[in-house]
């Protein structure tokens, strides 16, 4: 699925430049759900934004599939995202003034997908995350373990390859924390998604199949 | 999605939705006050000038006043009485003497000019006018020939009684000095004109056949004044006239451009001044053409002075040429600034509102809407409070609109028919007097703001204008967002 060969990333930072990942190769297949663990500011939010074709290394490559993300145009970028890629997000990111249902009818706007068949299709992903009653409320109107059901239903609603969750469980209790990661889990094994998380929390990174840990821009294996 | 996200967006962000309209509404509803109040200022200053030049006269003609001749003081002149002249009654001689010349500072011209400029292309029609005044001096004296001695060295002799008669009956003198305007017009010419613009009170207009007649036609207001009505007679350069008409202008409370209107070869001849004209007025065939027309004039009668309307329209003064002054210049001024500081804050207000939505939008990038999409979707909000602002100025405006014409503000308008010359000015309105120079002719306008589709459409056009630009800057704005640089910032 993905491919990274010899990636990195430096960001210029007051006078000094900063090197979020610096010669990070790696090889990640299809269908697998791993955790990246590591410090703060050791490069996880910055591999995550690499491996979502949300920016471009400054040197090296990013495969996905056969597509080279780091040789890509705004416009290329923003069409795999809109198709190939679900995001989660840790403080879930929702469209406050949209209803539950609308949030979740974004991610099929830029897919061209018509009024009708979007309603029907973003109903449908809601009801697979249990939130089949709320969809007129308004993300004000929800808990927090409610409002990320909401954000993985917007996530999934597209039927993406790859699922990308930036400490998805980072702002809810443990026992919300457990439900997300059963409905993330649930999802991956339904959808045989490739699931990659970014997480400081060790009980959630042991449910992966394959843990990696980034400090100082580096990644290395955990067993 | 676009109209669903657009709706609540606008619902959701309702105090900057209202700051936003509410600017925009301000604006608007001043551009369109500030037009309608312009548009009838307009009309007004229109009305003031047909009532002096006619419907339809595009040019004047004249031509530039001259300095009298050594020893001429132009005016009326002397009044001359021979030792014989007047009436004696009771040792009281009463003369009277009328004079009919032209306009002080006003140049009379050859009236071959008129058939110089008929021959111009474009021209569609012109008529020749002569300005004239006419100035009677009468009085009482006592009859000298009482006192002449009998020595016959027409002086008294010592001891003789004192002169009686007079004005007072005891040898005094009173005299009285009164003027009044006369234009002479070809009466068959009556498609462009001052006839051509006034409504007939009483009594017939003149037509082709008063040609070398005896007979007047007056300003309604001053016969009134006079008390003179149709069938009385009016002396005019010692010759009687008779009243065949009443004339008045459109408006109740203004004046003609002159106060007694007689044949043109009449004038002439009473003022002794055969083939003379002091104006032209000149019709062009389309308003586009009025520009040749006065170049082409100006080339064949270089010592002409040629006025187009809107030259004309300078002319006018009194309250109404103030307000039009106010309106050009503040009004204008003023909403220019007032839509400047709407756009403004609509600029402002949207461009700090997608710095608020920083994080919205980096979401929306991050699941594939495109730039074209976000950008899209901020004009939109732009423009729909643009919107909002313009049918809120609209309203607003027409409401003022409505109370500047229910209040119907009197404007006082004078116009002057001819160049102000030295010792302007004279007794009476819209009488010329000795000294006077123009014919100003007073009228009492009240304003009335009229409201057009164009008005109207300017204001939705200003609304869209603003929506779009507001929508534009804070479109160019959400487009620079980087999806990971706007999610990094707010994380």
């Amino acid at each position: 699925m993905y491919t990274l060969d010899n990636v990195s990333k430096t960001y210029p930072q007051s006078r000094k430049t900063v090197k979020a990942l610096d010669g990070v190769s790696l090889e990640i297949p299809a269908g697998q759900m791993v955790a990246i663990q590591g410090p703060t500011g050791g490069g996880k939010s910055t591999l995550l934004q690499m491996l979502g074709a949300l920016d471009r290394p400054s040197s090296g490559s990013v495969r996905l599939g056969e597509q080279d993300l780091a040789t890509l145009g705004d416009g290329a970028l923003g069409r795999i995202r809109a198709e190939r890629i679900g995001f989660v997000f840790q403080n879930f990111n929702l469209i406050p003034t949209l209803t539950a249902l609308q949030n979740v009818e974004t991610a099929l706007a830029p897919l061209g997908v018509d009024g009708e068949e979007r309603r029907r299709r973003s109903m449908a992903a809601l009801d697979s995350v249990g939130l089949g009653e709320r969809t007129g409320h308004l993300p004000s109107e929800l808990s927090g373990g409610q409002q990320q059901r909401v954000a993985i239903a917007r996530a999934l609603v597209k039927e993406p390859e790859v699922l990308l969750a930036d400490e998805p469980t980072g702002n809810l209790d443990e026992a919300t924390r457990d439900e997300i990661m059963d409905l993330l889990e649930g999802q991956w094994i339904d959808r045989t998604l490739t699931l990659l998380l970014v997480t400081h929390d060790s009980a959630v990174a042991k449910r992966a199949q394959r843990r990696l840990r980034i400090a100082s821009g580096r990644v290395t294996e955990l067993a | 999605m676009f109209f669903a996200y657009l709706r609540r967006e606008l619902a959701g962000r309702r105090r900057q939705t209202a700051i936003v309209a509410t600017g925009m509404a301000l604006a608007i509803a001043l551009v369109i006050l500030v037009n309608s109040i312009a548009a009838g200022v307009k009309s007004a200053q229109a009305d003031v000038l047909s009532s002096v030049y006619g419907v339809g006269t595009d040019i004047t003609i004249s031509q530039e006043p001259t300095p009298p001749a050594e020893g001429g003081g132009g005016g009326a002149g002397r009044f001359d009485f021979g030792a014989d002249a007047g009436d004696t009654t009771d040792g009281t001689t009463s003369v009277s003497q009328s004079r009919l010349t032209a306009d002080r500072g006003t140049t009379t011209f050859d009236s071959s000019q008129l058939d110089t400029v008929t021959g111009i292309a474009d021209v569609a029609s012109a008529a020749g006018t002569l300005s004239l005044t006419n100035s009677t001096f009468s009085g009482e004296l006592p009859d000298f020939a009482q006192g002449n001695a009998a020595d016959g060295t027409g002086r008294p002799a010592a001891g003789d009684a004192a002169p009686q008669g007079g004005a007072d009956g005891a040898g005094g003198s009173s005299f009285d000095v009164q003027s009044f305007t006369v234009l002479g017009l070809d009466p068959a010419a009556d498609a462009v004109g001052p006839l051509s613009a006034v409504t007939l009170a009483d009594g017939r207009g003149l037509d082709a056949d008063d040609a070398g007649a005896d007979v007047a036609v007056l300003d309604r207001a001053y016969a009134t004044t006079e008390s003179i009505a149709v069938g009385d007679s009016i002396d005019i350069g010692g010759t009687s006239f008779e009243v065949v008409g009443l004339v008045s202008s459109g408006s109740a409370d203004a004046t003609t451009a002159s106060n007694v209107y007689i044949p043109l070869d009449v004038a002439q001849a009473l003022s002794g001044l055969d083939g003379q004209l002091s104006d032209i007025y000149v019709q062009a065939t389309s308003s586009s053409a009025i520009g040749q027309v006065q170049a082409d004039l100006e080339d064949a009668l270089p010592d002409a002075t040629v006025n187009t309307q809107a030259d004309l329209a300078s002319s006018v003064s009194g309250s109404l040429s103030t307000a039009s002054s106010l309106v050009g210049t503040l009004g204008f001024w003023l909403s220019v600034l007032v839509l400047a500081a709407a756009f403004g804050i609509a600029i402002l207000f949207t461009i700090s509102g997608v710095t608020r939505r920083t994080r919205e939008f980096g979401t929306l990038k991050a699941i594939g809407w495109s730039n074209r999409r976000i950008v899209g979707q901020v004009a939109g909000e732009s423009l729909v409070q643009g919107a909002i602002g313009g049918i809120a100025g609209i309203a607003l405006g027409l409401i003022g609109v409505l109370v500047v014409n229910l209040v119907a503000p009197t404007l006082s308008a004078g116009a002057a028919t001819t160049a102000a010359g030295p010792g302007g000015g004279g007794p009476g309105a819209g009488a010329r007097g000795f000294g006077a120079a123009a014919t100003q002719t007073a009228s009492e306008v009240a304003l009335n703001a009229p409201i057009t589709v164009g008005v109207i459409a300017i204001a939705v056009g200003l609304a869209v204008l603003g929506g779009l630009l507001a929508g534009a800057f804070g479109g160019w704005r959400a487009s620079r967002l980087r999806p990971a640089e706007a999610l990094r910032s707010v994380a």
